[in-house]
């Protein structure tokens, strides 16, 4: 009774997901989709290979600090890096003096209040606070940029698929719209205001490029700073930013992985003494060995049970 | 327990006996998972699995209470306080990859758990309720789980609890007023967040008290076994311990091993880049998907697309629950007394069949809805419910089963190759299990 109530429900579950599929396959096929600019036209990040990928990665200080020094000189205007604090800056190879320069330096300042009155005011950053956000909230950010949020950088290499290949993708992608792309999808064209860049989900981005000539940026180590070579540092400092304990990381899992590979093999040893005179299989392998012969006997005596 | 042979517990030393004469503790303890529980010496290593649950369990809470003495489940604090333990608590990033990671491993070992006792018959009687039992903590898993992922705070935590909790929506009548009871609000908030922190920490506890009652039901007639047919004699078995527990032992080693290569080298290989972006009410992500380990059942939800008397959404949510409730009359849907795969031949080619069904449903929801992945959704789960309510019932009625081995012991001392056919058993004279069990 109880199998053909079942029987029943499942016949009904099969024949309502058998109907939505032809109707749903009907309606593909007599009204198929349209085809949109961002299906064609959206590209993936190019590859970018760091010092710090793999799993024995490291960063690479020299280029975190060229890489913060972009972001303290281009980006840092519009974004903020909330979850960073300036002594964080001490993994980049900053001293503490340096790092206590960098953040009474800061563009920015603090919020704060006056000790004498309790108004509102501004005070310089300490090397103890996070990165003060570019603008007071939300609202005065979209009022600044057409509108659009500037995202914070903090996490943003984990927070996007591609992680830094598609940070250098895109600041390295800004270009005109293909006439082919305005010419299929005339609706598609980039509206007043937005840049095209192909790296961007919907091919219209608000950020104006940051990145626009060589030397943007003067390097002290010497590097040559091609917009290429900035977009790349740049994306390394934001990996550090979203993890900058990522050499801890590896560095234990490598003494983990170690521990557990000896440990398993110890452990597989352990077993297979434990269990060699009570082994449920004797083998035999190929013509018959004596050697074989007398562990099956033994085994079979062991279980009592004759040859 | 179980088996008249099984070895009583004798203190080795004064203090054993003085604290058995008490509180028998360790007589528990050596029952259960010691030398006292005799285990069918045929075991191959997919019974490795139900200890390693139980170990990805511990893990599970261990490290989370750890995350809880420094997580702010409030709506503005959430997810600054899980970036400060990333950032500045000492070994945080540690604690908190292990728990994102050791979610998907306590899923990865649970699923490969169930689908031996699917294979292997283990829902059978006398063990019907050993299932049941382990059906209440996979359920009770994938409640803690949700709730667990909405903590973070992220754009998926927020979105996922939106539509995960949109399911009692389609509820008709109640539906509404029953989703924002559950919420405590028109959509997920601070009461929603709160109860999800408290509901999160209160379940693994009950998880559990219900793995005891799991293990304590298994004990009374011991364990399942490859060739499913019952213990005879004491030749048939060996202790737990340390026959066992070597061998749960040495594997766990190797499956902790696949486990650190995950936390420490891909930690966010199984997560959703969306979810490091802060939850945003206003802000809808272009494809919400759950975790990997609900996309099978995510693919069910969205394989209606049609109004078929009820509401598409309807049909979608009872599926869904349907699809694991059917699980529960399993022990009565398949009425076949071999319990064993390995001695029914078309069971095992549909067996795999719903294997490669489940996997590409899996697939599927973890897809943007668009054509293809949604029919292909489609095809799998009307096969998904067909396999178990309708082709598992007749399979049962009409399949000739090979025959079974005279014992554990005749199986073993045969090998794995001629199990189909041992020696001494002519064709058609098969044992069946379930009879002349020597248990008392």
């Amino acid at each position: 009774m109880i199998r053909w109530l079942l029987g029943f429900i499942g016949a009904a579950f099969s024949v309502v997901l058998l109907w939505s599929l032809f109707s749903g396959l009907s309606t593909h096929f007599s009204d198929p989709p349209e085809p949109t600019a961002e299906e064609e036209f959206h590209k993936h990040p190019k590859p970018l290979h760091l010092a710090s990928d793999g799993p024995l990665g490291h960063f690479d200080r020299q280029q975190l600090q060229r890489g913060f020094q972009v972001y303290k000189e281009v980006c840092a205007a519009c974004h903020g890096l909330s979850h960073v604090a300036f002594y964080d800056l001490e993994g980049l190879g900053y001293s503490e003096a340096e790092v206590k320069a960098i953040a009474s330096q800061w563009q920015i300042e603090v919020p704060s209040i006056n000790p004498e009155t309790g108004e509102a005011a501004t005070r310089p950053a300490l090397a103890s606070d996070r990165f003060p956000s570019p603008y007071p909230n939300e609202v005065a950010a979209r009022a600044a940029n057409n509108n659009a949020l500037p995202p914070d950088l903090s996490l943003i290499t984990k927070a996007r698929e591609g992680g830094a290949a598609y940070i250098h993708s895109l600041l390295t992608g800004y270009q005109n719209q293909p006439a082919e792309l305005v010419h299929k999808f005339p609706a598609a064209k980039t509206p007043e205001g937005l840049y095209f860049n192909p790296y961007f989900a919907n091919l219209n981005i608000a950020m104006p490029p940051p990145l626009t000539s060589e030397g943007q940026v003067q390097y002290a180590d010497g590097t040559p700073p091609t917009v290429d070579q900035m977009a790349t540092d740049v994306a390394a400092f934001l990996v550090w930013a979203a993890e900058p304990k990522l050499e801890n990381r590896h560095a234990a899992g490598i003494a983990v992985v170690v521990f557990l590979l000896f440990a398993t093999i110890l452990g597989h040893l352990a077993y297979r003494n434990v269990w060699a005179e009570a082994k449920r299989k004797v083998r035999v392998t190929g013509a018959i060995e004596p050697e074989n012969k007398a562990k099956r006997r033994r085994a079979n005596r062991k279980a009592g049970v004759s040859d | 327990m179980s088996f008249s042979w099984a070895k009583a517990y004798e203190p080795k030393n004064p203090f054993m006996r003085w604290l058995d004469e008490r509180l028998p503790l360790p007589r528990l303890v050596y029952g259960a998972v010691g030398g006292g529980y005799p285990v069918p010496r045929n075991l191959n290593y997919w019974w490795n699995f139900g200890v390693l649950a139980g170990l990805f369990l511990t893990i599970q809470i261990v490290t989370g209470i750890v995350l809880a003495m420094w997580y702010y489940a409030t709506g503005d604090g959430a997810f600054n306080s899980v970036e400060h333990i990333m950032r500045d608590v000492n070994a945080g990033w540690l604690l908190r990859y292990t728990h994102a990671n050791g979610a998907s491993f306590f899923f990865i070992v649970t699923y490969i758990h169930i689908f031996r006792g699917l294979y292997y018959g283990s829902y059978k009687a006398p063990r019907e309720l050993v299932w049941i039992l382990g059906l209440v903590i996979y359920l009770l898993m994938m409640a803690t789980a949700f709730m667990g992922y909405v903590l973070p705070w992220g754009q998926m935590s927020y979105w996922g609890a939106q539509v995960i909790t949109g399911f009692f929506g389609a509820i008709p009548l109640i539906g509404e007023p029953l989703r924002v009871w559950l919420l405590g609000g028109y959509a997920p908030d601070q009461a929603a967040l709160t109860r999800f922190f408290s509901l999160h920490y209160l379940l693994p506890f009950v998880i559990a008290a219900v793995v005891v009652l799991h293990i304590w039901a298994l004990h009374i007639p011991g364990s399942s076994n490859p060739t499913g047919v019952d213990v005879k004699d004491e030749k048939d078995t060996l202790p737990f311990h340390p026959f066992y527990t070597a061998k749960d032992g040495w594997f766990a080693g190797g499956v902790l091993l696949v486990f650190a290569l995950v936390v420490f080298f891909a930690p966010n290989a199984l997560g959703h880049p969306d979810n490091y972006i802060p939850a945003n009410p206003l802000a809808t992500p272009a494809h919400i998907v759950p975790e990997w380990y609900f996309w099978p059942f995510y693919a069910i939800l969205r394989a209606f697309t049609t109004d078929f008397i009820l509401p598409a959404k309807l049909w979608g949510v009872l599926a869904m629950f349907a699809s694991i409730l059917l699980l529960f009359f399993l022990p009565w849907i398949d009425k076949s007394p071999v319990r064993s795969g390995n001695y029914r031949p078309l069971f095992r080619t549909f067996f795999w069949i719903l294997v490669a069904d489940v996997l590409i449903l899996g697939w599927a929801g973890g897809q943007p809805a668009t054509a293809l992945p949604v029919a292909i959704g489609q095809i799998t789960s009307a096969y998904y419910f067909a396999h178990f309510l309708i082709i598992l019932p007749l399979i049962s009625k009409f399949e000739t089963p090979l025959p079974l081995p005279r014992s554990i012991t005749d199986s073993v001392l045969h090998g794995e190759k001629q199990e189909s056919a041992p020696a001494g058993v002519e064709p058609g004279t098969t044992t069946i299990a379930g009879e002349g069990s020597s248990r008392k």
